[in-house]
């Protein structure tokens, strides 16, 4: 814990105001346990007055297009009269902006989103209103998937094992965990778990997402103040909205924001009723798959033990990817996992499976058994679903009898800082914590991310392109998911093609002084 | 020039009305109080101010939050199932006859089914690793949406990975704050959530009962007419999951058309068990699908598989792949369990025989439940769940639940897998009557069904 240059009782934080359009290139280096280890670098002005006035350029080619060309699929049919379904506004921007760049999403792929994946080729013959299938394949180098420590393979323990207990106890159990979905491999899990992450207690869901939705309401109730990241995932949100608790976001990552908060709701409970709040909440995730920045957990801890409000992390794309044992943002700050009242995580990236988990204290598990949504009405997890997670959980502690986990926990941590160091020498800006194998790739412009997924596939890399509304208007992106599975020659190729292509393409905006020594693997 | 100026304003103020005045008066006087009085603490003279510091930390010592959760404070009883669950389970070491879990089919036990799926494995491995937008759109995902439109007669449909997640991010993708939802007041705990994540009016009307349902339109007329760009949805269930009934389907439709209700429909229970060839409802009822905006189903009942899916027309579901939150911001199903479906729905068409064989089981056995003298039964005879309530009405609903427990636990020693209905009380919408829930497996004989009937009786008269 020291030597990540925390210290207790100094709160600090940098300037985190990265939407705003001051020139903001110094970062204030004050003591933190990420400072110095994340960046959030600005974009020159002159780049986010260009995103805007390209954004609205889009946006009035998108009208004048509405105005000549009715859409395919404008008409209900057989609804006379009635009120529209849509607000003109949404269906405006995906018929005629969203469009524009539609191809980059939703790609089908036909094998192992492994370090490798075959994209299934499609080509549109009428601007992206509808593909057709050209029969062809193109194998991709993946950087799109989440599959942080290698473990979607067909082939292997992890699928052998898994069609012995699809042979032995079928693929699904239908039945709800309170009923009779309680098999005996839910249970091995569970223990599994919970001694994967040293807490008393763990269950398991079906389904990452609704870990977040359908138990965030059995722990809050109205009365309940949470204070929640403003970069938290969708889930969050959903489960916080079903709670019918107070919510009230406090920037992203930022401790002075959140303390600010925290004092103010502590001292003067709820302002509408002038009661103190029943309990208050902090909700954050490890690392925020949007940004690539890892939560400042120390700082955290310290306050949530101060102001005596229970802590939620979300870790769904932190456990197995950050921390030296693979255990996630808890185990990489070297802290006690008691001091997190709720961990919360998912099996779908780096366990190569699906579903999600909830950990902690014995009497909030058991609470939770008893009183989830998911437990008492939806489907139990399905028996391929747990085997995968046994079997690659045991891989990663080392209870197999090998160093396959701590080889691989390794190679991703290896692999993350290579890649992002290079990133930084070529000189693009580049979002997140040093560690976070997340590396959100800064673009700006809205067209941008549309070439640059289009260019990289034609180079055979497939990554991901996030933008509005997914992101603030000024900052689309294109995300890097690094693997434990890749090799240091297809990071090599990937660094190469994108130091080209930002040259074509004008991505080079950093400002920041390069390295101008190689980057060790 | 002044004595002018003070003239005019008194002649104003002679000549407005009185009440005019004392508005303007509270008004203003409010506006004073908005800006001046702040809420917070208030000094010995009654007067507010901020905490000095100390006051503060004091304040923050003093403070002091509810536990995170309550002690449980009884021992949750669990009974572990082990082995491959079908047409019977294993239950804490006891090989069980299964009427509790849904296997409508039987084809947890299909042998085709399990190979398939192991291919896929064998091709795919486990995870998708990512969301549908993201990578995580595999060809079997497509398929499987393109086998389900065509089998259910829409343009096009979509896949969820998990069954309660599809009509919970179905309802909130298209009714939003302001817009107006009519519900029956028994659909399921999903539903139940999907309309408090949409954050619209909801009106619940009686169970089934259309006049109800006519009553509550005609009285919010007035509201809709102050507001017509807001939309209006009716929600209902084809087969009702707590309470094994029907929906009257063509009076619904009737009605949507008659108050311009767009018409979400949760095929979850009559998807792949009822209409001659599995389609659900609108085949058994003859009703057009065209008529029904959305279709939702589940792939984890008939279909031996996770995951749930809505069908409709393109312009309809096209919107749920940008603004349904279960499917844009989760894992898309993982591989082999959506080869599984596939197989599923193949096996749905070559052997159409097997709904008519179900539907014979189903009514044997609502024929024999009905004759068990300690219990009411209800739903359709058609439907393959069916409830057990309590015939006695003097208990109150904790005895009730005592009693079905009891029952449930003799049965299970005496070799029969029944179960009460668990619901969470405190967050159902209609208090649901304590029940047992009953599925019903094609696989069933005779002897079975007399078997669990006859176990059925004698526990009951033991302990009722």
């Amino acid at each position: 814990m020291k030597n990540k240059g925390y210290s207790n009782g100094d709160i600090a934080h940098k300037s985190e105001n990265h939407t705003g359009l001051e020139k903001t290139n110094q970062e204030t280096v004050i003591s933190s346990s990420t400072a110095n280890k994340e960046s959030f670098e600005e974009a020159p002005l002159k780049t986010a007055c260009l995103t805007y006035l390209g954004f609205y350029l889009l946006m009035i080619l998108g009208y004048i297009n509405q105005l000549f060309f009715s859409p395919k699929v404008a008409k209900e049919e057989n609804r006379e009269g009635y009120p529209p379904l849509y607000e003109a506004f949404e269906s405006f921007y995906s018929r005629y902006v969203y469009r524009r760049i539609r191809d980059c999403w939703n790609r089908p792929i036909c094998s192992v989103p492994g370090a490798e994946v075959t994209l299934k080729d499609r080509v549109t013959n009428d601007y992206g209103w509808s593909f057709e299938f050209t029969g062809t394949e193109t194998k991709c180098l993946n950087l799109g998937s989440y599959n942080y420590l290698g473990f979607a393979a067909n082939s292997g323990p992890c699928a052998e094992e898994t069609e012995k207990t699809c042979r032995e106890i079928g693929l699904a159990i239908p039945s709800p965990r309170r009923e009779y979905g309680n098999h005996k491999i839910h249970i091995e899990v569970e223990k599994l778990t919970a001694q994967f992450l040293g807490v008393e207690d763990a269950t398991v869901f079906g389904m990452g997402f609704a870990t977040n939705a359908l138990n965030l309401p059995t722990l809050l109730s109205p009365g309940c103040l949470v204070l929640s990241d403003e970069k938290n995932h969708a889930s969050i949100i959903l489960g916080l909205r079903l709670s019918g608790a107070t919510t009230k976001v406090f920037k992203h990552n930022n401790m002075k924001d959140l303390e600010r908060q925290l004092r103010r709701n502590v001292i003067y409970g709820n302002e509408k009723t002038g009661k103190p709040w029943k309990k208050i909440m902090i909700c954050v995730e490890g690392v925020f798959s949007m940004e690539g920045s890892v939560v400042k957990l120390p700082e955290i801890v310290a306050l949530k033990k101060k102001y005596k409000a229970y802590l939620y992390l979300d870790e769904a794309h932190s456990v197995g990817a950050m921390g030296p044992n693979g255990r996630g943002v808890v185990d990489y700050f070297g802290l006690d996992p008691k001091d997190v009242d709720i961990l919360m995580g998912t099996f779908t990236k780096s366990f190569g499976s699906a579903g999600g988990y909830i950990a902690g204290s014995k009497k909030l598990i058991d609470n939770i058994r008893a009183n989830s949504h998911a437990h008492c009405y939806a489907s139990t997890m399905a028996p391929p679903v747990a085997q995968q997670i046994l079997t690659s959980m045991k891989i990663i502690m080392g209870l197999d009898g090998t160093d396959e986990g701590k080889n691989r926990i390794d190679a991703l941590a290896r692999n993350t800082r290579y890649f992002r160091r290079r990133l930084a020498q070529i000189g693009v800006i580049i979002y997140g914590h040093e560690d976070s194998p997340v590396v959100p790739l800064l673009v700006y412009l809205f067209s941008k991310i549309g070439a640059v997924v289009r260019i990289l596939t034609k180079r055979k890399i497939a990554v991901v392109g996030v933008g509005f509304p997914a992101t603030p208007i000024m900052e689309g992106r294109i995300r890097f998911c690094l693997s434990a599975s890749h090799t240091k020659e297809q990071l090599d190729y990937a660094l190469q093609v994108i130091d080209e292509i930002s040259d074509q393409l004008g991505l080079k905006y950093s400002r920041k002084s390069r390295d101008p020594n190689p980057i060790e693997y | 020039m002044s004595i002018l100026l003070v003239g005019e304003i008194f002649s104003i103020l002679l000549n407005t009305p009185t009440y005019v005045l004392v508005i303007e008066f509270i008004l203003t006087a409010s506006v004073l109080c908005m800006i001046f009085v702040r809420s917070g603490p208030r000094d010995n003279s009654g007067r507010k101010r901020k905490l000095t510091k100390e006051e503060e930390e004091e304040a923050i010592k003093n403070y002091t939050p509810e536990d995170l959760i309550e002690e449980l404070g009884y021992e949750l009883s669990s009974k572990t199932v082990t082995g491959r669950v079908g047409k019977h389970i294993t239950i804490d070491g006891k090989k069980c006859l299964n009427v509790a879990t849904h296997n409508y089919l039987g084809l947890l036990e299909d042998q085709t089914i399990l190979e398939k799926a192991m291919v896929s494995l064998k091709k795919y491995g486990v995870g998708s690793c990512g969301p549908r937008g993201f990578y995580g759109t595999l060809d079997v995902h497509l398929d499987l949406e393109d086998k389900l439109a065509k089998f259910m007669g829409a343009e096009e449909a979509v896949v969820y990975s998990y069954g309660f997640s599809t009509m919970a991010s179905a309802i909130p993708a298209y009714s939003k704050r302001n817009d107006v939802i009519f519900a029956d007041e028994k659909v399921n705990f999903a539903i139940q959530k999907g309309l408090q994540a949409s954050r619209s009016t909801v009106y619940f009307y009686k169970h089934n009962n259309m006049a109800d349902l006519e009553r509550l339109l005609l009285e919010k007329i007035p509201l809709h007419k102050k507001n017509p760009k807001h939309r209006r949805f009716l929600v209902a269930e084809g087969i009702y999951m707590n309470t094994g009934e029907m929906c009257p389907l063509p009076e619904l439709v009737a009605i949507r058309k008659k108050y311009q209700l767009r018409l979400f429909l949760d095929e979850g229970i009559s998807f792949g068990t009822i209409g001659k060839t599995g389609r659900g409802l609108t085949e058994l009822l003859n009703v057009d699908p065209l008529e029904i905006d959305l279709i939702c189903g589940s792939l984890e009942w008939a279909v031996p598989s996770v995951g749930g899916f809505c069908v409709g027309s393109h312009f309809i579901i096209e919107h749920q792949r940008l603004s349904g939150l279960g499917y844009c911001f989760s894992a898309s199903l993982p591989p082999l369990l959506t080869q599984a479906a596939i197989t599923a729905l193949d096996t749905f068409e070559e052997h159409p025989e097997m709904f008519s064989e179900l539907v014979e089981v189903s009514k044997k056995v609502h024929k024999e439940l009905a004759s068990l003298p300690k219990f009411k039964l209800s739903g359709d005879k058609l439907s393959p769940v069916k409830h057990l309530f309590l015939e006695d009405q003097q208990k109150t609903v904790e005895e009730k639940i005592l009693i079905l427990e009891q029952i449930v636990e003799k049965c299970l020693s005496n070799s029969l897998a029944i179960v009460d209905a668990k619901y969470l009380l405190d967050k159902e919408q209609a208090n649901p009557e304590p029940s047992l829930r009953i599925t019903v497996n094609r696989k069933l004989t005779d002897d079975d069904v007399k078997n669990c009937v006859n176990v059925l009786k004698n526990v009951s008269n033991s302990i009722c």
